[in-house]
């Protein structure tokens, strides 16, 4: 019972672990002001890249690497089209997602049915070996614990350095930013490239240490779970984290309830519980009121042109 | 060259908008210590002209000198190195972040930031305009915000400080205590470039003044030496005829009644409209004043229905409960309006004026046969708001977004009094509009009064309610006021209604508190 309840603990870390490097990236472009609804997308090319490259060449270190510039070319794409051209950026990002499946798709089509080793886990003898604790702290792969170190550096970053600030601010107010002399559209490129890598590495994650495979459109749907956390998790990071877990639990007992026919639910429901919370959330921000309590950056979504 | 060392001078200045020329060859001098002021209706180039020197925008053509040296002033963290500050008429500031923040955003080298927190209250507190760096600038008032803007120009030490119409949206107190802060900055050496067109404040404050007209520098002179009136012809270049002085209405006929008003804000930083009576007689002119942010908007939107209210009998339009009615259904009973912004609310920028003629005037006019558009007679009717108010517009067909703002406002104006109104509400009718253009809005409101309407004017420019209305109220924190008849009112009894609530109670008014009208 004690190790099935470990077991089902470690498979919630892993199952969080896509979302959190997922919605980390895009709460730092949405705090820019940015909306990009590509990250599904994304994953799916740094899916497929950091596959395509650890079969290949067979280094995972590397594969994980072109991941992440696979999730940043992705990125820059619909940069140059939503910062620079001004295209709408909802469209675009919807573009983006089903360009990914698409592409990804069609690169990873010489490599599906292969199986690799996955991402080594974490073994310190006499360590990893302490019952529950050892495995639960001590047993996990390196990009497990790059995502939490990564949600700790992202709240750094936006709430003490001063790169952080200039970030915060241009979400909040682009033309005073502009005024004041910061570079609205170079703040905005370095945070969507950001997003991108992270969307790229959560990619990785799925097909090198998750389910070492590479299945077509394997993200299924996580890209949209991550964009519903950033809101859920109303932009702060330590609250994605948390949220990550949570819907990351949420879908582990679903998957268990659905074996072990532990509750009288349907599947279905369960699977439907993280857009309920995230509509629930969305609906209260809407409300008007609660908007800048809940942290909202108040530029989201609006194209920004400068004067000349 | 004089005692004084120039700090600035702008040598032939020219900046090309697509289809205006904004600045023409314009040449300037600014001395170490002088309070120098940039004078000119609207449209005239002053803003473009600073941001220039602010390096938001670039000359085309022309060169500035920099205590002497010729500089390109790439963009503004180039001028904060030389130590130009600016303070923005729009407040470059973020609401959701903290003043300290703020602050930090704004000055090159803010250092620790602790460290930092200590110099604002400092410095805050040695040019009296206190601070506390923790706040989020959201929860602060008008006044509270300019001051962010001018500690963080303080910070950095400048040698020149720009003001970009730091008074229009303060209370005469805030005025009179900048005006101390500016003093003692000019005593210290600072510079101080003063754009503003409130010409008393010019005659108070500055020592100098270049005057500009259609992008030129059309004369300079001493304000101390010259008279209001003089100086709006040097900026207007024609004679200004003054406003007809109102006789206040003889009718007893109530027009509109609000009794005992209460409204809900519906977003976070909203006001709550409590407890706002009124009443406003055919053929009067109420003016309601106050400082921005201090429930205007929401007190509009109560009174035109876009936001209705609970209770019916809380606003009565010529004795008919309409509280709960929405915008169109007072309009068909003789309501009409004018908001604050022209582009997207006033008017759709992106449709032609004979289009957003239709919106406002279908009802009223008649528009709609069998539930299709009249376009013919609606153009006619557009075609007489051009000509009777003597808009500048390429046609009828042209779209609103595509006319200057003054030209703009007089058309909306225009739309809502050939549909003659019994009630006429509105707001900011003057703002950003040129003196010509002002005028001849001020005169149309005086004639609509005369044709027994009742009007309600909301506006932040005192000067402006002291000459069209003939009863005042001051709303305050989402209160009005009692109403006051206008020509016994004096401007610091309205000060201090104005300023409530914004912790200047102990701070007496000066004697230059009261503003005569301009001209």
């Amino acid at each position: 019972m004690n190790d099935a309840l470990v077991l089902g603990l470690i498979t919630v870390v892993s199952a969080a672990t896509p979302l959190l490097l997922a919605a980390l990236g895009e709460l730092v472009v949405e705090r820019s002001g940015v909306l990009n609804l590509g990250v599904e997308g994304m994953m799916l090319a740094g899916a497929v890249t950091g596959f395509a490259v650890t079969v290949t060449t067979g280094s995972a270190t590397l594969g994980i690497i072109c991941a992440m510039a696979a999730g940043m070319a992705m990125a820059f794409t619909f940069g140059v089209l939503t910062l620079s051209l001004m295209a709408n950026q909802v469209a675009t990002g919807l573009a983006l997602t089903i360009f990914g499946i698409g592409l990804s798709s069609l690169v990873g089509a010489g490599f599906v049915g292969i199986a690799i080793e996955p991402l080594p886990k974490l073994n310190i003898p006499g360590i990893t070996t302490i019952p529950v604790i050892g495995p639960l702290l001590f047993g996990h792969d390196i990009l497990i614990y790059a995502s939490i170190a990564l949600t700790g550096g992202v709240a750094w970053f936006l709430k003490r350095s001063r790169p952080g600030m200039i970030l915060r601010a241009v979400g909040e107010s682009d033309e005073s930013a502009h005024s004041i002399g910061y570079d609205v559209i170079r703040v905005r490129y370095m945070a969507v490239l950001f997003g991108g890598l992270m969307a790229g590495l959560a990619g990785a994650f799925l097909s090198l240490s998750y389910t070492p495979l590479w299945i077509e459109n394997m993200t299924a749907g996580r890209g949209w779970i991550a964009l519903a956390l950033v809101v859920f998790a109303t932009w702060r990071p330590w609250r994605v984290l948390f949220g990550a877990y949570l819907f990351g639990g949420v879908t582990i007992l679903q998957l268990a309830s659905q074996a072990a026919d532990w509750f009288d639910v349907p599947s279905q429901v369960m699977s439907m519980l993280p857009y309920v919370a995230t509509i629930l959330v969305l609906t209260i921000i809407s409300a008007g009121p609660w908007r800048t309590r809940l942290n909202a950056p108040a530029c989201l979504g609006k194209p920004f042109r400068p004067a000349s | 060259m004089t005692a004084t060392p120039t700090r600035l001078e702008l040598r032939a200045i020219s900046k090309r908008f697509p289809g205006v020329l904004a600045n023409d060859s314009v040449d300037l001098n600014v001395a170490a210590g002088e309070i120098h002021a940039l004078l000119g209706e609207n449209g005239a180039g002053k803003s473009t002209l600073v941001k220039i020197i602010y390096g938001v925008l670039h000359a085309d053509e022309g060169e500035m000198l920099w205590e002497g040296e010729t500089v390109k002033v790439a963009d503004p963290h180039a001028a904060r190195n030389l130590g130009i500050g600016m303070v923005f008429q729009h407040f470059s500031l973020f609401e959701a972040m903290t003043v300290l923040e703020n602050i930090a955003l704004g000055i090159e080298n803010p250092g620790d930031m602790n460290a930092l927190a200590e110099r604002v209250i400092e410095v805050s507190h040695a040019y009296g305009l206190p601070l506390d760096p923790g706040r989020e600038v959201h929860t602060l008032s008008v006044g509270e915000r300019q001051r962010i803007e001018i500690v963080r120009c303080l910070l950095q030490n400048p040698r020149l400080l720009i003001m970009d119409e730091p008074t229009s949206v303060l209370t005469p107190q805030e005025v009179e205590r900048l005006f101390e802060t500016l003093r003692q900055l000019s005593t210290e050496g600072v510079s101080i470039l003063y754009i503003s067109h409130k010409l008393d404040e010019i005659k108070q404050l500055c020592d100098r003044a270049t005057i500009l007209r259609g992008g030129k520098v059309v004369d300079s002179c001493d304000p101390k030496q010259e008279t209001a009136k003089s100086m709006a012809a040097m900026m207007i270049g024609t004679e200004v005829r003054p406003l007809s002085q109102r006789e206040g209405s003889s009718s007893e006929k109530i027009r509109l009644e609000v009794q005992g008003l209460n409204l809900d804000s519906d977003h976070a930083f909203g006001v709550t409209l409590r407890d706002v009576t009124f009443s406003v007689r055919e053929g009067e002119i109420f003016g309601i004043a106050g400082v921005a942010g201090n429930g205007q908007n929401e007190l509009f939107q109560a009174l035109t229905g876009e936001r209705p209210v609970h209770i019916a009998q809380e606003i009565l339009i010529d004795g008919m409960a309409a509280g709960r009615m929405g915008a169109a259904a007072r309009r068909r009973m003789g309501m009409c309006s004018v908001p604050e912004e022209r582009n997207g609310h006033a008017a759709v920028p992106e449709m032609s004026l004979t289009e957003n003629f239709i919106l406002s005037g279908y009802g009223r006019m008649g528009l709609l046969s069998s539930g299709f558009i009249r376009n013919d007679a609606a153009e006619e009717l557009s075609r007489r708001v051009v000509k009777d108010f003597n808009v500048k517009t390429a046609g009828v067909g042209a779209s609103a977004g595509s006319l200057s703002g003054g030209n703009l406002q007089k058309f909306i104006v225009g739309r809502e009094i050939l549909q003659n109104p019994g009630v006429l509400v509105i707001s900011q009718p003057t703002w950003g509009v040129d003196a010509g253009a002002a005028a001849a809005i001020h005169e149309a409101l005086f004639a609509l009064a005369e044709k027994g309407s009742a009007i309600i004017v909301i506006s932040q420019d005192l000067d402006e309610l002291m000459a069209l209305s003939d009863h005042l109220a001051v709303i305050n924190m989402g209160s009005l006021s009692k109403s006051m008849v206008t020509a016994k009112a004096s401007i610091d009894e309205i000060g201090l209604l104005m300023g409530g609530l914004h912790g200047m109670t102990e701070h007496q008014p000066g004697p230059n508190g009261g503003n005569a009208n301009v001209v």
